[in-house]
């Protein structure tokens, strides 16, 4: 039981998830689940009382008990005591103030990665504003490899995301064209398939292996089925580079994707063996989000930063190369509107990067929530400062399969130009090896003379 | 993989007519000074997507962004459009058929927005205008229709008795018993669990406004429920999606919609399983 005194007013939370949902700053899914504060003197009070729990404490209370739960087994058996060792005496809220010390540095934030549960860090996060979270995110640096280096400082990836609502091979490659010509597809030219079906799946990856191929591209690409339909693929030949899966921070959620962690080590396994990274072998590109959890009724009484945090303790296990936040998919009884959406875009990201995730985010929104493209360009800014490894690239910012809005080929430019962020490097020389940009990092007026557009006729797509 | 390999002209602004494969069209910027258009444009033939939009600096231009913009306003107000169930029972009766009107739990557009499950309950008057003409001695119905708002009353109002009237005369003319239409306010696909419930309807055939997208703001859904009721899972019914006049058409959306309920009433059951039969 935990307590908090506020004038003549006590205030009681029964355990350590209660207190930490009702410590979460406002959202429309945590009062959808039940678990909100009731009140906004409610939230500071579980704040304040929270800022006070050691963080030895997260080690003797399991928020989903240990014996039901493969997700918080890989969280106490994974749990390093020596990386945790510099800020084991402290509570949560001498935690922060430890974070946002001068002192600190990046690697010494990148030591502590493995001896930091997620439950601490969303519990530092609760208490951290959105200022606190750029501060700390922008300090950490998580560099992947596979056929280039992401998360380089100074440096901002994208993946293209060119999906078609009938996964024609031609549309798709119409929009890839358009992304990488306005110097798009660093961090993954990934597509979300509309059939998961291995044929299509395997159709998808040759024709992007053969593009890749013929002009050189530094780069991977990446067919989001099912984990399951992309190893089908695998074994029947495709050029596999990254295998997708959208994962979740309980056991329950994940079976309800079809998955559980032993699937995630063989697919993990299997990608190894085909060793097509030439750089380095990252080989997993996983999504996650808020709300999912209760979106499968699975999340246990915790709120769903909470969830996504502990999804991350799953994606760090199998050494990422990409891992992105789809933020504001899943419409507003999760996410009610920009501020909401915002708040969570920062959460993730730090969440992800103090746990040593290289983590994107998909910035976006659904027509049925209080959002627009305003909305987006100042999530899109904040992160961009707080140092987001890449965001995506859909054609207009208009994903014409998924129904939703994104970030577009101009967002990446616009972001890229006004904070002075570079592509990764080896896509980068490939950018100006092709004349898309200059020198100087920016867009050329592209014309038949470009090699791409000159090699057009040759690329039977 | 091709028919058509890609063609652009051997020499920068030479044109070709566009039945000529692949061709690359000069830059057009409308006259524009600061927009600089791309040479690539003629790959909109083979995707909606939208692609080759020109900037200016690293930005749209102006005639895309309020293109963008145009979009998301019909979008949003869609989601806000108002529900007017005395419009859609009007239409009803022109075509002879007699309606009941309910509502949700969800009060508002906004509860509505933040409280899924309040949309997929009846409030307790609607509930009480189903259970007394339950009581009224009418015939069992074979299958009932729910008229639903959902995230898009224009949908309904626009598309809904077409549809409900093509397969409603099918059914009929077969001998099927059809309940009463009933008008549902604020509603959630699930709604029509109830609904077929308190009717006793051995199916339910809920048509509802789809979540708006960029390029429709008035699309229908329609989902069908062998032996509604409460607590029925969404893996338990079949959905057609999309349909408009511009999507899937009202006649190929009733044909669908015709073969489902007969099938449904052959197999007694509905949604994956009826789907793999």
């Amino acid at each position: 039981m935990y307590h908090q005194t506020l004038g003549r007013k006590s205030y009681s939370f029964p355990d350590l998830k209660t207190l930490l949902a009702k410590a979460t700053p406002d959202r429309s899914g945590d009062h959808l689940a039940g678990v909100a504060a009731e009140n906004a003197a409610e939230r500071v009070a579980a704040q304040l009382c929270l800022a006070e729990v050691p963080l030895q404490r997260f080690l003797e209370e399991p928020l989903i008990p240990y014996e039901i739960d493969e997700v918080t087994r890989l969280i106490f058996d994974t749990f390093d005591q020596s990386a945790f060792g510099p800020v084991s005496h402290l509570n949560v809220g001498e935690f922060r103030n430890w974070l946002l010390s001068d002192e600190r540095t990046s690697a010494e934030l990148a030591d502590l990665a493995p001896g930091l549960m997620p439950e601490m860090v969303a519990a530092v996060s609760k208490i951290m504003r959105n200022q606190d979270l750029i501060t700390v995110a922008r300090k950490c640096q998580v560099i992947t490899k596979f056929r280039n280096t992401i998360g380089l400082p100074g440096r901002l990836s994208a993946r293209l995301q060119p999906n078609h609502p009938t996964d024609d091979l031609k549309g798709v490659a119409a929009s890839i064209l358009d992304g990488l010509l306005y110097g798009c597809g660093d961090a993954v030219i990934g597509i979300n398939p509309v059939t998961d079906d291995h044929r299509v799946l395997s159709d998808l990856l040759k024709m992007i292996d053969d593009l890749r191929q013929r002009f050189e591209i530094p780069a991977q690409s990446c067919v989001l089925g099912h984990v399951t339909t992309q190893l089908e693929a695998l074994r029947q030949g495709a050029p596999v580079d990254l295998v997708f899966q959208s994962i979740a921070g309980t056991e329950a959620t994940n079976r309800s994707f079809g998955i559980n962690l032993r699937m995630l080590e063989e697919a993990r396994e299997a990608a190894l063996a085909l060793n097509r990274g030439t750089l380095g072998q990252n080989v997993m590109y996983f999504e996650t989000g808020q709300g999912s959890a209760l979106s499968a009724d699975a999340h246990h009484g915790l709120d769903q930063q909470t969830c996504e945090a502990r999804a991350y303790a799953v994606a760090r296990h199998f050494k990422p190369l990409l891992v992105n936040t789809v933020v504001g998919f899943i419409g507003p009884e999760y996410l009610f509107d920009g501020k909401q959406i915002t708040r969570a875009g920062l959460e993730d990201h730090f969440c992800g990067k103090l746990l040593g995730l290289p983590m994107g985010c998909d910035v976006c929104y659904t027509n049925h929530a209080e959002a627009d493209q305003d909305d987006m360009d100042n999530l899109l800014t904040l992160l961009g400062v707080a140092g987001c490894t890449y965001f995506m690239g859909v054609p207009g910012a208009d994903d014409i399969m998924l129904s939703y809005q994104s970030t577009s080929f101009h967002d990446i430019r616009y972001l890229r130009s006004v904070l002075k962020l570079r592509p990764a490097p080896e896509f980068e020389e490939w950018l100006v090896k092709m004349g898309i940009t200059g020198e100087d990092g920016e867009l050329t007026r592209i014309d038949f003379h470009n090699p791409l557009i000159r090699s057009l006729p040759e690329f039977t797509f | 993989m091709p028919e058509e390999p890609a063609s652009i002209p051997p020499e920068p602004g030479e044109t070709h007519s566009p039945d000529e494969g692949l061709t690359l069209a000069n830059p057009d910027s409308g006259g524009d000074a600061s927009v600089i258009e791309n040479p690539w444009q003629s790959l909109r033939r083979f995707t909606p997507a939208r692609i080759a939009l020109g900037r200016t600096g690293h930005s749209l231009p102006t005639r895309e962004l309020l293109n963008f913009q145009l979009a998301h306003a019909q979008a949003r107000d869609a989601v806000y459009s108002a529900f007017d169930p005395n419009l859609v029972a009007g239409q009803l009766a022109e075509r002879g058929y007699s309606s009941l009107q309910v509502h949700s739990q969800a009060t508002d557009r906004t509860a509505f927005l933040k409280r899924p499950d309040l949309g997929r309950r009846l409030n307790p008057t609607a509930r009480e205008t189903l259970l007394e003409y339950a009581s009224q001695g009418h015939p069992t119905p074979d299958l009932v229709f729910v008229l639903g708002d959902g995230l898009s009353a224009e949908a309904i109002h626009r598309h809904a008795v077409p549809v409900l009237d093509l397969t409603a005369q099918a059914l009929q003319a077969e001998g099927w018993q059809i309940g009463p239409v009933v008008i549902a306010s604020q509603s959630r696909v699930a709604l029509g669990d109830e609904i077929g419930q308190l009717l006793k309807a051995g199916q339910v055939a809920i048509l509802i406004g789809e979540r708006p997208g960029l390029s429709a703001a008035d699309s229908l859904g329609i989902y069908l429920t062998y032996q509604p009721h409460v607590g029925r899972l969404e893996s338990e019914r079949n959905c057609i999606s999309n349909v408009r006049p511009e999507g899937l058409s009202y006649e190929a959306a009733s044909s669908t919609l015709l073969d489902l309920v007969k099938r449904a009433k052959l197999f007694h059951y509905s949604g994956v399983k009826l789907k793999e039969q």
